[in-house]
């Protein structure tokens, strides 16, 4: 393991791309073929299920070390990581252990349908066996995120790099279904596994947020323009008269959504379309806070999806009965969507996304900040002779998203973040005033400085009213303007209101607490209840 | 018997009349280390150990009054016995031993229980009360050995050097500067920022031997640091000089470095967990070999670390105070002091 180590050490210090994806290959140079494949298994979110709960883990720390559980979660949230915090904690090795990444993970499957004292037996010897750093990937394997900063994307580009395949190609074939005891290195990505695929989603199409003035984009004509929502990106496939519904983080959703696996079997034609997942009442959408509740669930109940029936907003084509036509122009496609979609015997809640009529760029600001009445975050802007590129790619595809909504709000509680952010105080909850005392509206991790993060985490030590655990109550102070996607009433939150994608929009240092917004003032932004 | 007590100003010792390495001016201070946190301006006098003097001098100025002991030499200051102890923090550090009337209290200021090879190593003290600093007191801080330490850092070296890269380190000009130059004794030339060079001046004027640096100065040529060894204070990190530093790979040596989280907060190319403080175990060990009845718990993690030995049966109280439970004080190297 001792290259595999390396391969994380180089990675997780670096915040540069082409120096993680110089370690990838470093390490692809070096490590056997087997290894090979577990590295493409753990960095795509295909491993194995854990073998070893974490609240064991826990419990044989203490055992070993005799500390009590105070000590271990005040360590826990100094290194907010538990695998390393158990890897700290543990006593010098007593002896050396070397294996391949692939030897252990195959003992670590192997281990899954043991008994618990066998799993413990093993794990132990494993720590005695490994130093620190080890120990640490060896409890990365049990379990639980690396969080070194490696997207599909990064690991596909290193690859590329490596074997000279194509990144595109490489991005199809380690997103399909292949099983690692049946594969070679080789053949997976050469993708010989992928043809026989039915379930083979493409990478999808990302837009950037619009960086320039509309008439730097030329004629208004050349666009086409579509309203943008906010539910889930899908890729339903449909090859040989099966039907796999793939969500962006490429994960297969299928089985969630069962409505929409019978409404495809509708259509005679087989193709790969992209669009939106969404929930739909009456032919209106809902907030996503609505699709949420049916999200990640073991089963759908009939309450459930009459409650909160879902719909597929169509965007794109890419496959047309066994062709990728994603390097046809837009227009060709939305054609041949066109004519797909507008069947009468389709279901009501297989829609195809509307094409914006416009004259002018002036005219289409208007229609961006109308879009939050009826629920969408804005506009997609989208090139008529483009192709359905892969991943994010500037130029063609823009979103415009409508002004965010902001509140003032002072910060009441802070923690610590989790991986690079474990050192600081960077999880912030934030309140605005409720007759004569605060309420939380919104929690909120990202859109601070890493300088503005030192400095508030130097407030939170001077300040907080807590000694021990993780979370600190500090003096209500700092106000910050936090912005934000959406808001519904919500009984689940104390507040009465859910809002979407709260970020920190910025620091307002010139205001006190006694500037910061009420709740009342934060419910009348609320405009479309449901 | 209450010998000391914790006042506004600093830890006081109630008979004799003076403070230990007090925040506020006071007559009479008496001196653990030279570091900014425990070595303040403004005092009329100052005792410290003579290793201390010459750093305090340079840092503090050279018409500051003070008298300094050699380790283990007793001075009686109004009825109470003082006595500099070694602390094994850096050059000069020591506790503070303070008998009256058969009654001892030791306070440590900082210190670390491993051998570093530079400084004089800790020495336990027995006493009835000790006053023990806790910046890394939680189990998760636990340092390697010095040998391995080393090899970590030379095999960083030698891949920088593979790479025709410059190694940078960055670290505290008292303390972690010299400790860098002890662990990278022999593997290059090295080179030193001025605030580093001036100390080690200080320093080797009480006739103390430092392995062999050259100052770095602003007009360097830039083939002539080309996988050299370069240190510099941690303020200048993301500074102009550094980027100067042709093809630099820069590393950041402090005990925080253990937690990944903390490695990777910086962009650096890499952290190493050199600490001149006290690991978990450091710390249990000095409490233990004090065989205190009462431990005093400050700087650092001192709710959670009194809170553990009050549960292993040693009775102890938390007490706050004003030195930084930062690894190092605050040292303010900016690029303006750079050029001087």
């Amino acid at each position: 393991m001792k290259h595999f180590s390396e391969l994380i050490s180089a990675i997780e210090i670096t915040n540069k791309t082409n120096s993680k994806i110089d370690a990838l290959v470093d390490y692809m140079n070096v490590a056997p073929e087997k290894d090979k494949l577990w590295i493409i298994t753990l960095f795509t979110g295909k491993r194995p299920s854990r073998p070893v709960k974490t609240a064991l883990m826990r419990q044989w720390c203490l055992e070993i070390t005799g500390y009590p559980e105070w000590l271990f979660l005040e360590s826990y949230s100094s290194v907010g990581d538990l695998g390393e915090t158990i890897a700290l904690m543990l006593p010098d090795p007593t002896h050396k252990i070397e294996k391949t990444l692939s030897a252990w993970m195959e003992e670590l499957v192997a281990l899954r349908p043991q008994s618990d004292a066998n799993k413990k037996a093993y794990v132990l010897n494993a720590w005695s066996g490994l130093e620190m750093q080890e120990r640490l990937i060896f409890n990365k394997l049990i379990g639980g995120s690396f969080r070194i900063g490696v997207s599909k994307k990064t690991l596909v580009n290193a690859l590329a790099k490596y074997s000279g395949i194509d990144a595109n190609q490489l991005m199809h074939s380690i997103i399909g279904n292949w099983n690692i005891n049946t594969i070679s290195f080789d053949d997976l990505i050469k993708g010989e596994h992928i043809n026989y695929d039915n379930s083979k989603p493409y990478p999808f199409c990302l837009a950037y947020a619009l960086e320039k003035e509309l008439p730097e984009l030329g004629e208004p004509q050349d666009w086409q323009v579509e309203y943008k929502w906010d539910g889930i990106r899908g890729q339903i496939v449909k090859r040989n008269g099966e039907i796999f519904i793939w969500s962006r983080g490429e994960e297969l959703v299928t089985s969630q959504f069962p409505e929409l696996v019978s409404a495809m079997t509708t259509f005679k034609d087989d193709f790969v379309i992209d669009g939106e997942i969404l929930a739909l009442k009456d032919n209106a959408v809902l907030l996503f806070n609505d699709l949420q509740k049916r999200l990640n669930r073991k089963t759908i109940s009939k309450k459930m999806l009459e409650e909160i029936p879902v719909g597929f907003y169509v965007y794109d084509i890419l496959e047309w009965n066994g062709k990728d036509i994603r390097s046809k122009p837009m227009v060709y496609r939305r054609q041949i969507l066109e004519n797909l979609v507008t069947s009468d015997t389709l279901p009501h809640f297989i829609v195809i996304s509307q094409v914006i009529t416009f004259k002018n760029w002036h005219e289409l600001d208007a229609i961006r900040n109308q879009a939050r009445e009826f629920n969408s975050e804005g506009l997609m802007l989208k090139q008529k002779d483009s192709p359905y590129h892969t991943g994010r790619k500037k130029g063609d595809w823009w979103k415009w998203k409508v002004d965010p909504l902001t509140i003032d709000a002072v910060m009441i509680y802070a923690q610590k973040g989790s991986g690079r952010r474990s050192s600081k105080y960077t999880d912030y909850t934030f309140a605005v005033k409720k007759d004569e005392g605060l309420v939380t509206v919104a929690k909120a991790y990202s859109g601070l400085t890493d300088v503005e993060i030192t400095e508030i985490s130097r407030f939170v030590n001077k300040n907080a009213i807590e000694k021990f655990g993780p979370v600190r109550t500090v003096k209500p102070e700092l106000v910050f303007e936090i912005a934000f996607e959406g808001i519904a009433f919500s009984n689940r939150h104390k507040s009465g209101v859910a809002l979407r994608f709260p970020r920190i929009l910025r620091w307002r240092r010139d205001k006190t607490v006694a500037d910061i917004d009420t709740i009342e003032q934060v419910k009348l932004l609320i405009t479309n209840p449901t | 018997m209450k010998l000391v007590k914790f006042t506004k100003k600093g830890i006081y010792c109630i008979p004799g009349k003076f403070y230990l390495d007090p925040w506020l001016p006071v007559d009479y201070a008496i001196i653990s280390h030279g570091h900014a946190d425990h070595a303040r301006n403004g005092m009329t006098y100052y005792l410290c150990q003579t290793d201390s003097k010459a750093i305090l001098k340079h840092r503090l100025g050279t018409d500051i009054r003070v008298e300094s002991l050699n380790y283990n030499e007793p001075k009686m200051v109004n009825g109470v016995q003082v006595s500099f102890h070694p602390a094994g923090h850096v050059i000069g550090s020591a506790q503070i031993r303070l008998e009256y009337k058969g009654f001892v209290v030791v306070f440590t200021g900082d210190y670390k229980v491993k051998n570093d090879h530079l400084t004089i190593p800790f020495e336990p003290v027995k006493c009835h009360e000790f006053i023990t600093e806790s910046t890394f007191g939680l189990p998760i801080y636990n340092w390697l050995a010095e040998e391995q330490l080393r090899q970590q850092m030379h095999d960083w070296v030698f891949k920088n050097q593979s790479h025709n890269r410059t190694s940078v380190f960055l670290g505290y000009s008292l303390g972690k500067a010299q400790r860098i130059m002890k662990l990278m004794e022999g593997v290059d030339k090295m080179y030193v920022h001025s605030a580093i060079h001036n100390l080690n001046a200080a320093i080797e004027s009480s006739g103390i031997a430092l392995p062999q640096t050259e100052l770095l100065t602003y007009d360097f040529k830039n083939d002539e640091l080309q996988n050299k060894i370069v240190i510099l204070p941690p303020g200048l990190l993301g500074s102009k000089l550094l980027k100067k530093i042709p093809n630099a790979a820069t590393a950041i040596c402090s005990g925080w470095m253990q937690i990944r989280g903390n490695r990777r907060w910086q962009a650096v190319d890499a952290g190493f967990a050199v600490s001149d403080h006290a690991d978990w175990n450091g710390l249990l060990s000095a409490v233990k070999a004090s065989e205190a009845e009462k431990v005093y718990v400050t700087h650092g993690s001192q709710a959670t670390f009194s809170k553990y030995l009050n549960e292993i049966g040693i009775p102890s109280a938390e007490v706050k105070t004003e030195y930084g439970s930062e690894e190092d004080d605050k040292e303010v190297v900016t690029e303006k002091t750079a050029v001087s």
